[in-house]
């Protein structure tokens, strides 16, 4: 498969002199097209400026980032506003829609801003939120939709224009157990019938049941990359929501992702940066 | 792109966009009453003398051109004439008088003019013959005069005079309508000027001379209006000269009256650019999200920037076009005698004021918009 995404010792250093705080230090990542990536930490560890980064966002202060044929450091304020454009699919946590616009509106907007909205985009733009099971919801506006339909909007989105790059910034957390699955679910099966890179931030360890290859981070460095599938299903199968979310708030173990995934493992993680 | 989204936005918030094209309406209306208002004082204020035909007015000097202290004896009317430019010039009498009315309806207070006929002062005629001599007991009625009182060529007219202890009635013919030219917010009815004498209110006595307050002099084509105004009074003795502009401005109050109505257009004005600017701005605050995401998904500064200007353009111009046929409509309604007057250049720069009131206060909340940070939308910030 074609390498999508590619960061060689991406840095992010934030503030100046003395009180500087190194929010991603030398991160090296590859995704695959087909592939979807979890990228996991708990709060503070970086993972959230790593998706700004990648989404052209913000400039890393060191490091590479390629993205298909561009390389984001190149890129002046213009490009990266066109970049985002045309070859990033976002889908955030909150104020994921237009509010004045109804989701097959929102969807559209994305095609309508690359001067795609022919009839063909019309088409994909409709198939793919009724693919969604939001066939019958097209003209009602977000309001009138429930959180897990909103973030399903938000994917469709994220995929119609068809961008290189899928990201998505948790998705999950406003939404409960059954319905976080579902949407991880239904992202993943698009990701990989639609052949893009998706990277999805999350601090819940059970929705990399879905994923290709799971990236932890800790205190701005990649400590594990798992891309065994029995590990990624362990490590999913494991992690009770509690367990997550204490993972979230504030580790203090070094040992983050459960034992048992490590204990069941073949392959010893290995720990990198 | 920016026009989808301006448009959208406000069709599906059409209640509050509107609640507020509505603000901008009333505060179109004020603003146009007020400069209407200004319009209609200033000119009952102004009409007549405005409406004089005269390129110079002669006052008694150190009168302040103030018509009323203004005492000028017919004798010097020749002293004038023979000055080099004049080309005519003509005594004009101006007192306040009563019209009655024989039917037992409520009198009218007029200003009561008296003016030489065929002379600089006699009003040209919408219709009727005009006046025929120095004493006949003819009048011309201006047409604020006719309207409210339906008089027409040829009725008869009765005029009360208090003259020492008495009070004198006296009857005249109507010979002419000449246009609008209230005097201080009274109809003004010509006389001939002995006829004026005659009639105006006096302490009695033995009558002299004719006693004039002002004087409507006529230049020759070819003269100069400096070089006659500096002549004048080094010629003639005890009098002073004013271009009518200048007798405008010394009108008592008159000044005062037009500085307060158009402080008045103006903070209306800049309360107009408050509210706008105060709206949007808490409109932009509450989309602070939105817009980031706008930004994080690829829309660029210059189309969020635009997308906020067409909708403040938009909600301003329907406004300022309910707030203009509002205002329209509502003055159809009104009785005659309310002092209003639209001028177009008035109107017109009221309106165009009124559409800028929307883009300027709307920058401050344009800047904010286009300032926002596309990483908020993932609850960064550089």
């Amino acid at each position: 498969m074609a390498t999508a995404l590619r960061t060689s010792e991406v840095t992010k250093i934030y503030g100046k002199g003395n009180s500087t705080v190194t929010a991603v230090d030398r991160v090296s990542i590859e995704v695959k097209k087909g592939e979807f990536v979890a990228l996991v930490g708990p709060s503070g560890s970086g993972k959230t400026s790593m998706l700004a980064m990648l989404a052209a966002l913000l400039t890393p202060t060191s490091g590479r980032i390629y993205i298909g044929n561009d390389e984001l450091g190149q890129m002046d304020e213009k490009e990266r506003t066109l970049f985002r454009r045309e070859k990033i699919g976002f889908t955030f946590q909150a104020n994921n829609l237009v509010p004045y616009l109804t989701a097959l509106e929102n969807v559209e907007l994305m095609l309508r801003m690359n001067n795609q909205l022919d009839k063909t985009g019309k088409t994909r733009a409709r198939e793919l939120l009724v693919r969604l099971g939001l066939g019958d919801k097209l003209n009602n506006l977000p309001a009138q939709l429930s959180g897990g339909q909103q973030q399903r909007v938000a994917i469709a989105r994220a995929l119609v224009h068809r961008p290189e790059v899928v990201l998505a910034d948790e998705p999950t957390s406003s939404l409960d157990t059954e319905r976080a699955f579902q949407v991880v679910e239904t992202f993943s099966s698009l990701i990989h019938e639609q052949k893009r890179a998706g990277i999805m931030v999350t601090h819940d360890l059970r929705m990399t049941k879905y994923v290709d290859k799971v990236i932890q981070m800790i205190d701005g460095k990649v400590t594990r990359v798992i891309d065994d599938p029995v590990q990624i299903s362990i490590l999913a199968n494991t992690s009770s929501f509690e367990a997550s979310d204490n993972y979230a708030e504030g580790y203090s173990s070094q040992l983050v992702i459960p034992m048992t995934a490590a204990n069941n493992s073949r392959l010893a993680f290995g720990v990198t940066g | 792109m920016p026009l989808y989204l301006a448009i959208k936005e406000i069709w599906r918030n059409r209640g509050r966009f509107l609640l507020f094209s509505m603000v901008i309406a009333l505060i179109t209306t004020l603003v146009l009453f007020i400069a209407a208002l200004a319009g209609g004082l200033a000119n009952a204020n102004r009409q007549f003398i405005e409406k004089l035909e005269a390129d110079l007015l002669v006052y008694q000097e150190n009168s302040d051109l103030q018509a009323t202290s203004s005492r000028l004896g017919v004798s010097k009317l020749k002293e004038i004439r023979r000055v080099e430019g004049v080309a005519d010039v003509g005594p004009v009498g101006i007192s306040s008088a009563t019209m009655v009315f024989p039917d037992g309806r409520e009198g009218i207070d007029i200003a009561l003019i008296g003016v030489e006929p065929g002379k600089p002062g006699d009003p040209p005629l919408q219709e009727g013959p005009g006046l025929k001599s120095k004493r006949a007991n003819e009048v011309i009625v201006d047409k604020t005069l006719s309207d409210r009182v339906g008089l027409s060529v040829g009725d008869a007219v009765i005029i009360k005079s208090t003259q020492g202890i008495e009070e004198k009635l006296f009857e005249l013919e109507v010979v002419g309508i000449t246009d609008e030219r209230q005097y201080f917010f009274q109809p003004t009815i010509t006389v001939p000027i002995e006829t004026w004498d005659k009639f105006r209110p006096q302490a009695g006595g033995e009558p002299g001379e004719v006693i004039a307050n002002l004087f409507a002099v006529k230049l020759s084509s070819s003269a100069d209006f400096e070089t006659v105004a500096t002549d004048l009074p080094r010629v003639v003795d005890g009098i002073e000269v004013s271009n009518k502009q200048k007798a405008i401005l010394a009108i008592p109050g008159y000044t005062a009256q037009q500085n307060t109505l158009n402080t008045q257009r103006v903070f209306t004005l800049l309360i107009g650019v408050l509210v706008v600017g105060g709206f949007f701005q808490i409109q932009t605050l509450q989309k602070v999200g939105q817009i980031g995401m706008l930004k994080a998904i690829g829309s660029s500064n210059r189309n969020v920037a635009i997308s906020a200007l067409i909708q403040i353009v938009l909600v301003t111009l329907l406004g300022v076009g309910i707030g203009s046929l509002g205002t329209l409509l509502l003055t159809l309604t009104f009785p005659g005698n309310i002092p209003i007057l639209f001028n177009a250049t008035t109107v017109f720069g009221a309106i165009g004021a009124l559409l800028l009131i929307g883009p300027i206060g709307g920058l401050v909340s344009i800047r904010l918009a286009s300032k926002i940070e596309p990483l908020t939308a993932i609850g960064l910030s550089s």
